[in-house]
């Protein structure tokens, strides 16, 4: 019998299967890719990673059930992400509507990134055309609701954002086969959130919690972000760097790879003005694109001792 | 007497996923796809009521689905059809469009004799729903 090998390659939708290969399709779909770019190009985030591929298995199964005719149903894919500023949950989301499309989740995997503006009107009437408008427009993808607390104001009882959660859940609930709906934001507000609002927490099957960087993962992130940008340190830069991260942690408003690459952009500004007043003559490719340790140390954070004031 | 205007009304009526797909069809097309409705289903009436905006930035039909599931609920025993437009430079104008909901009954048309000077004869069409006030047409 070939069935295995036959399951590897295009099955007519309606052949019913007798045996399913699932690290056939696990490579056929095209998830692998994704999950080995999500290995490859995000740094750290181990947690988020192993959740990530749970739920890749979880759906290829379905998938492979619902293909054999077993009972299946559309299984709850919205999501809540949970974590620190700067740790990834914009990226991941990314990757995960690409995920979803390849598996056949969602029939576009776009994402549309909103906040609490997009979503909650000024003026009575004017939430409910804006969340739909919004809605619709993430439909067939991924909609994806950063600092998704702002969306309820307890201490306001007239404020337009129960209205807009009303209509959200009823979207998350009828319409689970067009749309995706991931919510993110600081874990502590996210909890009070879903307390406050228990239709979201049960309407959310999986909840990823996102671990800062360790300094050492900051580190090969601030590299990774100067490779792509066809930068690099030299090796006096990348032990200021390391002792950048440690100084910058210590200091309040720390977002994590978001302080990184601002940092990073600083540090650009100043090698940019170090090359302009000291270049005497023809700089090469090698000048133009090394970060020196001056560039960096000449920050503000290294000015203060750790965890002294703020540092903007 | 069954209205045929628009594409695809000697079919029988479109089920859901044939609508879904042709309108889907239309989005990939970068057309904007957009719902309007009337009870004047005269040939000559072009101009139907608007239902909500034209979508010009959804990319899934799904869309335009909740919307017209929407308009059927309130507008279930009207005429209701999917209006396709291209807005690329040097057509900016109707490329598709087929009624999706129609009324339980579509009474048809009375066709009126009008003796004019001499021997000759003027033809109107008027639909007999048209006989009762705008918006008790139906139903």
């Amino acid at each position: 019998m070939s069935a295995p090998a036959l399951a590897e390659t295009e099955v007519p939708q309606n052949a019913v299967p007798a045996a399913i290969d699932l690290r056939g399709e696990f490579e056929t779909s095209g998830v692998k890719d994704v999950l080995a770019e999500l290995d490859r190009e995000l740094i750290g985030l181990a947690p988020v990673k192993r959740r990530i591929r749970e739920t890749a298995a979880l759906l290829l199964v379905e998938r492979a059930r619902r293909r054999m005719g077993l009972a299946h149903e559309t299984p709850t894919l919205h999501m809540s992400f949970t974590g620190n500023p700067g740790t990834g949950k914009t990226t991941v989301a990314l990757r995960m509507a690409d995920l979803l499309h390849r598996l056949g989740y969602v029939r576009k995997g776009h994402l549309v990134s909103v906040t609490r503006d997009d979503l909650v009107g000024q003026y009575i009437g004017h939430t409910a055309p804006k969340t739909k408008e919004i809605l619709k427009k993430a439909m067939g993808g991924v909609l994806f609701i950063d600092e998704a607390y702002y969306l309820y104001r307890p201490e306001n009882e007239r404020d337009y954002g129960q209205e807009a959660i009303e209509i959200l859940l009823q979207v998350m609930e009828n319409q689970r086969d067009d749309l995706v709906v991931i919510l993110a934001g600081y874990a502590q507000r996210m909890d009070r959130f879903f307390e406050s609002n228990p239709g979201f927490r049960s309407r959310i099957a999986h909840h990823i919690d996102f671990p800062d960087y360790s300094d050492d993962e900051l580190l090969r992130i601030a590299e990774q972000m100067l490779d792509q940008q066809n930068y690099l340190f030299d090796t006096k830069a990348t032990t200021a760097m390391a002792d950048y991260i440690a100084r910058r942690r210590a200091q309040p408003h720390f977002a994590n790879a978001r302080s990184i690459r601002n940092a990073l952009d600083r540090a650009r500004l100043r090698q940019a003005n170090r090359l302009f007043e000291s270049a005497k003559g023809p700089l090469d490719a090698k000048a133009l694109s090394t970060i020196s340790a001056e560039d960096i140390t000449a920050s503000r954070v290294f000015a203060r001792k750790p965890g002294e004031g703020e540092s903007k | 007497m069954r209205i045929t205007q628009g594409a695809f009304s000697f079919l029988p009526d479109l089920t859901h996923d044939q609508i879904r797909a042709q309108v889907q069809y239309c989005i990939d097309n970068k057309w904007a796809v957009s719902l309007e409705f009337t009870d004047e289903p005269h040939p000559r009436n072009t101009y139907w009521d608007m239902w909500g905006h034209p979508m010009f930035d959804n990319p899934d039909a799904a869309a335009l689905m909740m919307e017209l599931n929407a308009c059927r609920k309130i507008y279930g025993d009207r005429y209701i059809r999917v209006v396709a437009f291209d807005s690329s430079h040097g057509w900016e104008s109707v490329k598709l469009s087929f009624i999706v909901n129609r009324p339980a009954e579509e009474p048809g048309y009375r066709l009126d004799r009008q003796e004019a000077a001499g021997r000759m004869i003027r033809y109107t069409t008027r639909p007999y729903a048209a006989d009762r006030p705008a918006g008790a047409r139906y139903g």
